[in-house]
């Protein structure tokens, strides 16, 4: 099996057994960020520190791509294996909303409010045949 | 001090015009406004221009007169035109200057815009991931905000309808055909609640006004439109912006809203006092929710209006006349600039079909773009 890496490091913990996204948090205000930043939005201190953001959180808001976006998208897909994928805003238990690619892609499995959980997701391969992963959420299976 | 009046009026029609560049699009503008207020470019003392895709506005010059006038080049992405015609009024407001052009064109290729991480301040997975489209942003907005404030899919569906009959009666629209409703609400999804009826697109066009002192106005016009306000604004932690990995937990209010409020207060009025209104509307729900981040409406208020038709053209108050951006598309160079255009003409009277009744005194005219400004004008007679 081809070996995996993150496309982006420091977005997750990775790799993990239960790995959750990684974030910066203001040792002067609190406040959260993701990605991470050396500086913070909220009261411009350059005190930050990393921190975990946890692997679950509730639906914000969603939408659904529903065409194959242009460049600077870059996966395995073409036009004719695309598949529509959700995006929405996932509020982790910080109250951070974060961004990010949703398993689900249609209207039907998808509302505002719903449980989230993480997943680690292969983007495409890089030029040494290594497997590049992301991050996506998708609905909680209830218990 | 000296009020700023608006004495000149120019446009190149918006849309596809294959055969001119975008600077030439400018320059006819340019010369439509100058002819406009009786005069000619050598009487310009300076002028404000701006582009995106169409090249430096003060090329204008080799077309319009190497005059040796200042000009200056005003990039603020959407609110290019408002961030222009702020910079004419503190001109001319300060004494520097008594008469000068604004002028703002653009020429985009055809399909959506394709921004890119760095320019943005972010890394390429970003992009590469499928997260950086404007598209999305505007989905997941309105998304939220039906959920929020009990917006339907059939108001969504009326604000695209009301932008297509409104662009069928206005001769330099690039949408010139009224869509039923079926047809919108049948049309393909974009993203979802937004169909491919409910987003404006890039276009081309070009937009110029002639400003001067308003005790010299009527050296130029009989008709000049005062410029009371003219404020641009960018964005808070926390307000809900385009091109964000991560939001902040508590929602603040967009930078239209601290716009808005400024500009009300410059001018000395409220929003009751607005008789027709341009409101920049990228998209359906950026119409809706705009009403409500103007002062115009409360949220959730939009339903009644659209319902009642209280922004057609003979409603309380007129929203998007010339059919806004939905029916112009976008050239972002030129966008904000048409928004005043078309208020002038529906102040002056001169608005054709689409003439608001009654004489309107009072106009506005706000854009909103990314990644979080906002240029609202308030403009009356
Ligand atoms: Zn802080």
């Amino acid at each position: 099996m081809a070996s995996q890496h993150p496309l982006q490091p420091g977005l997750f913990s990775w790799p993990s057994e239960d790995p959750e996204l990684l974030g910066s948090r203001c040792m002067d205000c609190g406040e959260h960020a993701f990605p991470s930043q050396d500086s913070c939005r909220a009261c411009s201190s350059e005190q930050t520190e990393i921190v975990g953001l946890g692997r679950s959180g509730r639906l914000w808001t969603w939408t659904i791509q529903s065409f194959m976006p242009k460049s600077p998208y870059l996966t395995y897909e073409t036009a004719e294996t695309f598949h529509p994928y959700g995006v929405g805003y996932v509020e982790l238990p910080c109250g951070l909303k974060v961004e990010s690619r949703l398993r689900e892609n249609s209207p039907e499995t998808l509302a505002i409010g719903l449980d989230m959980d993480l997943e680690i997701v292969p983007v495409r391969s890089d030029d040494d045949g290594r497997q590049l992963m992301t991050f996506q959420f998708h609905a909680a299976v209830s218990p | 001090m000296t009020d700023v009046a608006i004495v000149g009026l120019g446009i190149h029609p918006f849309g596809r015009s294959p055969s001119l560049t975008g600077l030439e699009q400018g320059a006819l503008a340019a010369r439509a406004a100058l002819v406009d207020a009786g005069t000619d470019f050598k009487a310009m003392q300076f002028a404000f221009g701006g582009s995106q895709d169409g090249g430096n506005a003060d090329s204008l010059v080799n077309l319009l007169g190497l005059t040796g006038l200042q000009f200056t080049n005003i990039w603020n992405g959407c609110a290019t035109g408002g961030s222009s015609l702020n910079a004419a009024y503190s001109a001319i407001k300060s004494g520097q200057y008594d008469t000068g052009l604004v002028v703002g064109f653009d020429k985009h290729a055809r399909g959506a815009f394709n921004p890119q991480p760095r320019d943005w301040g972010l890394d390429d997975w970003y992009g590469e991931t499928g997260l950086m489209l404007t598209t999305q942003y505007f989905a997941m907005k309105i998304q939220r905000y039906m959920h929020d404030h009990g917006i339907s899919r059939d108001t969504l569906i009326r604000v695209a309808e009301k932008a297509f009959r409104n662009g069928s009666i206005t001769p330099t629209a690039w949408r010139q055909t009224a869509l039923s409703r079926d047809e919108i609400e049948q049309a393909p999804m974009v993203s979802e609640p937004l169909n491919k009826y409910m987003f404006c697109s890039p276009a081309e066009g070009g937009c110029a006004l002639v400003l001067c002192r308003a005790d010299k106005a009527h050296q130029f016009t009989s008709k000049p439109v005062l410029l009371k306000s003219a404020v641009v604004r960018s964005r808070h932690y926390g307000s809900f912006e385009v091109f964000s990995p991560s939001q902040a937990p508590t929602v603040a209010p967009s930078p239209t809203v601290t716009a808005s409020r400024a500009a009300f207060e410059f001018a000395g009025i409220g929003p009751e006092d607005v008789q027709v209104a341009q409101l920049q509307d990228t998209e359906v729900g950026a119409e809706i929710m705009h009403m409500a981040e103007n002062g115009f409406c409360r949220h959730g208020e939009q339903e009644r209006w659209l319902r009642e038709g209280m922004t057609e053209i003979q409603g309380k108050l007129p929203v998007n006349t010339d059919g806004g951006c939905l029916a112009n598309g976008e050239p972002v160079g030129a966008s904000g600039l048409r928004q005043v255009f078309e208020i002038c003409h529906q102040l002056r009277g001169t608005a054709g079909a689409r003439q608001v009744p009654n004489a309107p005194k009072v106009g506005y005219t706000h854009v909103y773009g990314a990644p979080g400004i906002s240029g609202v004008n308030i403009l009356a007679t």
